[in-house]
């Protein structure tokens, strides 16, 4: 469901070297590749324009979207490789599939979805862009690297190439001699270099080509925006609908009835206390017990709408009292600097609870880490556990909820829970954190 | 026994203060925001202090805070911190210094006129106060824990009554049985927890206290 998002740690200060190195060395037969995949691309291509084509005939409306399925799982491949190889972020910008009819109405539906979406044209055009501009400069890296090796064995192999009577051009010369296969020692050297040193940037260019017509055109990913913010708007009102009812229900069976039915017991006081003070007296002490019944009630009923501590100091103090009630062996890490607004902090506490109440519930741990902290521009929750691993966010509905809770706030939740453990979830919140706040409303 | 009271609500100061007078109090400051309760424990250091956690001018935990800003500056200043709500977390703080003069108790605990009454003398006296609410849940937090899981039910109920605050004296009353079955029950109970025996009520309070704040 989610969409592809963050693109962090990629850059790690330790083995910075080793890593340029790597890139450098892997980059050639990236962009082999790249120039083998802009060439097979020709195929797709022709496929979708013959499918499109044919449908005044009929048989194109089945056609076009099966073939234009493969133009973007293609698409979506070489998506894939910028993020992997270049670290280009491409989003996916096809707009969402309607709801379709069942047979033939729904192929012509479906086609139609298909090419009313800018998205599918500027697939099309992509493969011939890639065909030719992105062919070239993917094969123009590969070959001064190729090149320049082919230039440095050249003393090894030159004859062997001229000894079956046929030409061995290198660069301008036909190497046919000792001294000329020399020459093209250094000359193959310096295209090897080259080829090395720029490869990494070669990779990243095709990368940035890709992203030019792959990555939802503006207008496109302000539907796609306009689209989640209708859908987690959604959400927003639903759950707050629903918490609304929960407090109300609560307090009419709760405080509410109980108020009630110390008014009456006054009431009944008053009448005994001349004739009966004894049973005035235990109808007393009845009522203050009530009273007591009701604060707590209250009291349970705050604790769920918007913790004491939570609203004394902050997120990270909420977690550390969080840790403190729960039966786990919770370790809790904190660094903030200062408090965040409100609803984040409400969010970010509830989700880190409900994790907390999943594991105690579920995942038989010994130990738990809680960690959070903000890099600046996010609030980072992580919520580890050593028990026995296997939770599915697609199943249950606790996760899914909690995904559903912190999409309001753009929040992202990523679950990493190998069988057998340990269970990582991390939970990522946009925000700004404040410098701490003296007054409050 | 000269008071100090802390609270913003107008009704419920002066119910508090109406009450401590009629126990023998002289209540030689009332107040209703976070610094000036800090100035008059600092200035009157009074027999006692009875905080509302959450005082003006921010409504945080104000109240708290100038309790254990004063402590820092009047060690031992004994203080019984009173709130619609107890958490942990302030309780763990409060009893940070180990040095015992502290209550934290329901704001409803207040109903109870005698306990209410004997909770302030006991704190007055260097002694402790804690809310049942904050024992209970301590002890849920420690649900784990093997040592706590070894003592037999009437143990429990005696460790949660200490932990509370109250003497042999107390808790036999409390329990209907005899000082001295109380007493072989704190024994037992300090062996199951490897904690070392003590004759002084308070020391063996804050002991239990820093066993399950662990």
């Amino acid at each position: 469901m989610s969409t592809g998002s963050s693109s962090t740690s990629r850059t790690r200060p330790v083995g910075r070297a080793g890593d340029w190195l790597r890139r450098a060395a892997v980059a050639p037969f990236q962009t082999l590749t790249l120039a083998a995949l802009a060439q097979l691309g020709i195929a797709p291509f022709v496929l979708a324009a013959d499918a499109i084509s044919f449908i005044l005939l009929g048989i194109g409306v089945f056609l076009t979207p099966l073939t234009l399925v493969v133009v973007r799982a293609w698409a979506d491949l070489h998506r894939r490789l910028a993020r992997v190889w270049s670290g280009v972020d491409v989003p996916r910008p096809y707009r969402p599939q309607p709801r379709l009819e069942p047979g033939v109405i729904g192929w012509w539906q479906r086609c139609r979805w298909m090419l009313t979406d800018p998205a599918t044209w500027r697939d099309m055009l992509w493969l011939l862009v890639n065909a030719t501009a992105g062919f070239a400069l993917s094969i123009f890296a590969a070959t001064l690297v190729f090149q320049g090796i082919f230039g440095i064995v050249q003393p090894v192999i030159w004859r062997q190439i001229t000894g079956g009577g046929s030409d061995n051009w290198y660069l301008w010369m036909n190497v046919d001699s000792v001294a000329e296969a020399r020459t093209a020692v250094p000359l193959g050297a310096i295209l090897l270099l080259i080829g090395l040193l720029t490869g990494p940037w070669w990779v990243r260019l095709h990368g940035r080509l890709t992203r030019s017509l792959l990555a939802p055109t503006a207008s496109a990913a302000l539907a796609q925006r306009v689209q989640r913010l209708t859908e987690t708007r959604t959400d927003a009102v639903d759950t707050q609908a629903a918490e609304i009812r929960r407090i109300e229900r609560d307090l009419h069976d709760g405080a509410q009835a109980r108020l009630v039915a110390m008014g009456m017991n006054l009431g009944a006081v008053e009448q005994l206390l001349e004739s009966n003070p004894e049973a005035a007296r235990a109808l007393l002490a009845e009522t203050r017990e009530a009273s007591s019944k009701a604060l707590d009630e209250l009291r349970n009923l705050v604790r769920g709408i918007h913790p004491p501590v939570l609203a004394d100091r902050g997120l990270g103090d909420a977690v550390r009292a969080l840790a403190m009630d729960s039966p786990l062996q919770i370790d809790v890490t904190v660094n903030l600097a200062g408090r965040l607004d409100a609803p984040v902090e409400s969010a970010g506490y509830f989700a880190v609870s409900e994790l907390l109440t999943n594991i105690a519930k579920h995942a038989g741990a010994r130990r738990v880490w809680v960690d959070v902290r903000h890099d600046g521009r996010v609030l980072r929750l992580t919520v580890a556990d050593d028990g026995r691993g296997g939770a599915d966010a697609s199943r249950g509905t606790g996760l899914h909820g909690i995904q559903r809770r912190l999409g309001t706030f753009d929040g992202t939740l990523a679950l990493d829970s190998p069988l057998g453990g340990p269970t990582v979830v991390t939970m990522e919140l946009p925000c700004v954190l404040s410098s701490p706040r003296i007054s409050s409303s | 026994m000269r008071v100090v009271v802390a609270e913003d609500l107008f009704l419920l100061r002066e119910g508090l203060v109406r009450l401590l007078e009629a126990h023998d109090c002289e209540i030689v400051a009332a107040v209703d925001n976070g610094p000036s309760l800090l100035r008059a424990l600092t200035e009157q250091k009074p027999d006692v202090a009875v905080v509302d956690v959450r005082l003006p001018p921010s409504f945080t935990d104000e109240g708290l805070q100038a309790a254990l800003a004063a402590r820092r500056q009047v060690p031992g200043l004994p203080i019984l911190v009173l709130s619609q709500y107890v958490e942990q977390l302030y309780a763990r703080e409060l009893l940070a210094d180990g040095t015992g003069g502290i209550g934290y108790l329901l704001k409803d605990r207040v109903f109870n006129t005698d306990q209410f009454i004997d909770a302030v003398r006991r704190v007055a006296a260097g002694g402790t106060a804690m809310d049942p609410e904050v024992i209970s849940r301590l002890l849920a937090s420690n649900a784990q824990d093997a040592p706590l899981g070894r003592l037999t039910p009437r143990e429990r109920e005696v460790l949660e009554l200490m932990a509370e605050g109250r003497s042999n004296n107390a808790i036999a009353q409390r329990l209907f049985v005899s000082e001295g079955a109380v007493g072989k029950h704190t024994t037992t109970i300090f062996g199951k927890l490897s904690l070392a025996q003590s004759e002084d009520d308070n020391r063996r309070v804050l002991a239990v206290l820093a066993y399950l704040n662990r």
